[in-house]
């Protein structure tokens, strides 16, 4: 087992160091440079102006050149100067990550107690109308846009309603926890309901397959109360392949934060990604598309460990 | 399925797919999806017929009007006709999703077929490659790459095609690796086919039922993704109105003026649960031993 992770955390280096070309090639070879937030304004630029401006940016440099000159700064954990702010990239990251992360994790927890509820009732009440209206839920839950989910929701609890904020983190001048609190319901709950439908469809499915196994079988045979079967014997290995599951979508959650906190002007690194774009602040995105590229790749090792962890009849050699 | 039927040609005959059609149709639920498809994306093409209005047409004497019966939809700042521009947003919508899954679909299937079929090196350069791919953010990556669209519905397709080959690469691949082993697939080798004709006559028709599964998927993703993309302002642009960026305009107005938030997101939601519904009974449909319970 050491051994293979050993082997794995090894593998991971080429494989961040292929992101970082390709993501670097990517973003240095799009049309339209930095420059063209300066055009955009509309005024007349002096060619030269513009031309200095590359040159002071480091954009007018060949684009091997520019990768092994960020490369060799990323190696000690300089990640460049933001374009927009000129303030290092990795203070930005790390003053706006905590508020992503908090969201995430919020919505994580939510949707994993969630759907750990849904999934056992849909699977123990098979055909039941909570199975079949928790499946309806769940397709609509999975085909529906995340923004469009955050629009309605906007609408009636903040606009209609009036019972929850409609954007930020903390009301002005009457912050607290509580009120903090307020402001997490919307965002979280619209980043996790993906994820709410997706587990407990999931958990649903394996949790049937394993309550005709024999050792659920046995278990029953012995005696044992149902809400001990279900609870003990047939949830915990129903679980396990969920788990690694859950681990993946956790760094996929990157992807849905970046709109929740655009539409909820949740100030962590997804809002912060999209105003990256619009500036075309090269090292701002470079980090933050790294960040989220290495977050995969470490949860894809979670979940591989966590099943090997959870079910001993996996071996790794 | 006989034995020589297999070993003459791919299996694609009226028999199979009338097959599919008999084991679909069990499915009450993908059927009604597939006619919900069909009618929305044959309404959407026939917008100039039916749409009583341009979708820029801007009437400044009826801005801002809830639904009724003159405007179905309500219209909005400029007084356009909701309905019209909901009509013309499907045509670049649903144009985008068929177009990347194809995109995405049918490179995923080179990928795989060749990782599979011609193996060691060539399958674990491609599956390192899969994985590289993979470990990228998706909508990150495709707001990056939105800089490269120049906001035209082609070029967004294939991008986002590009960005969803990786899941039918892997399926395919695993599908690759046992068919390879067939009789049938040793026959063609032994009478001398060559690789290319062997992997599109004998290895990739025999893949095709995950290979459409994956395809029907991929239509709604791919819906989705572009209309996440319009609406943060970065996919196809204003005036060509899209659900994504219909959304993106009503975000402001939201309060006063529901309508215009609800209709086109709700086009979306119908048609992304048809496709998925489609997909779902097509799984079935093309796999009936398999793990559908």
């Amino acid at each position: 087992m050491t051994t293979y992770v050993i082997r794995r955390v090894l593998q991971m280096i080429p494989m961040v160091l292929g992101v970082t070309i390709v993501v670097f090639a990517i973003i240095q070879a799009a049309p339209g440079g930095p420059e063209g937030a300066l055009l955009e304004t509309g005024r007349f630029i002096d060619p030269q102006v513009i031309e200095n401006y590359r040159e002071r940016l480091g954009v007018d440099q060949p684009v091997h050149v520019q990768y092994v000159r960020w490369l060799g700064a990323a190696i000690t954990g300089d990640l460049g100067v933001s374009f927009s702010t000129t303030r290092p990239v990795a203070e930005m990251i790390r003053e706006r990550l905590p508020a992503t992360l908090e969201l995430m994790g919020a919505s994580f927890l939510f949707a994993a107690v969630v759907a750990l509820a849904l999934g056992v009732f849909s699977a123990v009440r098979q055909y039941s109308t909570f199975d079949h209206v928790a499946t309806g839920l769940s397709f609509v839950g999975i085909a529906m846009p995340v923004f469009w989910f955050a629009l309605i929701l906007q609408l009636v609890f903040s606009v209609r309603l009036g019972w929850l904020p409609v954007a930020g983190t903390e009301t002005v001048g009457a912050s607290s926890l509580g009120d903090h609190l307020m402001h997490l319901i919307l965002p979280g709950l619209v980043l996790s309901v993906r994820y709410i439908a997706g587990w407990s469809r999931y958990l649903r499915s394996s949790l049937l397959s394993v309550l005709r196994a024999d050792y659920v079988r046995t278990a029953r045979a012995k005696g044992l109360p149902e809400t001990v079967v279900v609870g003990v014997h047939a949830v915990r290995n129903a679980l396990i392949p969920l788990v690694s599951i859950m681990a993946l979508n956790l760094a996929g959650m990157f992807s849905g934060a970046v709109i929740t906190e655009t539409i909820f002007a949740w100030p962590g690194i997804g809002r912060m990604f999209v105003q990256a774009m619009f500036a075309r602040d090269y090292p701002l995105l470079m980090g933050i598309l790294l960040l989220g590229s290495v977050m995969v790749i470490v949860f894809n090792l979670v979940a591989d460990i966590l099943y090997g962890v959870l079910d001993p009849r996996i071996r790794y050699e | 399925m006989s034995e020589g039927h297999v070993v003459h040609s791919a299996p694609e005959t009226r028999g199979d797919w009338g097959q599919v059609w008999m084991h679909l149709r069990r499915h009450k639920l993908a059927v009604l999806s597939f006619w919900v498809f069909v009618l929305m994306a044959a309404v959407c093409l026939a917008a100039p017929m039916i749409a009583r209005y341009e979708f820029d047409a801007i009437d400044l004497s009826s801005i801002r009007q809830r639904p009724s019966l003159q405007h179905w939809m309500g219209t909005d700042d400029l007084g356009r006709d909701l309905f019209t521009r909901v009509l013309y947003g499907g045509r670049v919508s649903i144009l985008i999703g068929l177009l990347a899954a194809v995109v995405g679909t049918g490179l995923g299937s080179a990928v795989g077929a060749v990782a599979g079929y011609y193996g060691r090196r060539i399958d674990n350069a491609l599956m390192r490659l899969t994985d590289l791919a993979y470990s990228i953010p998706t909508l990150p990556l495709l707001i990056v790459l939105s800089a490269y669209t120049a906001a035209a519905a082609v070029s967004m397709s294939v991008i986002i095609g590009l960005l969803s080959w990786m899941a039918t690469a892997r399926v395919v691949r695993g599908e690759v690796l046992s068919i390879k082993e067939m009789a049938y697939v040793e026959a063609a080798r032994s009478i001398g086919a060559a690789n290319p004709r062997i992997i599109m006559r004998h290895v990739l028709p025999n893949a095709i039922g995950p290979i459409v599964v994956g395809a029907t998927l991929a239509v709604g993703n791919a819906i989705i993704l572009e209309s996440s993309l319009s609406f943060l302002g970065l996919g196809i642009q204003p005036p060509t109105p899209t659900w994504g960026n219909m959304l993106m305009d009503a975000q402001a107005t939201m309060a006063t003026k529901p309508w215009l938030t609800i209709f086109p997101g709700l086009a979306i939601l119908l048609i992304v649960l048809a496709v998925n519904f489609i997909g779902d009974g097509l799984q079935d449909a093309l796999d009936p031993t398999g793990r559908g319970s």
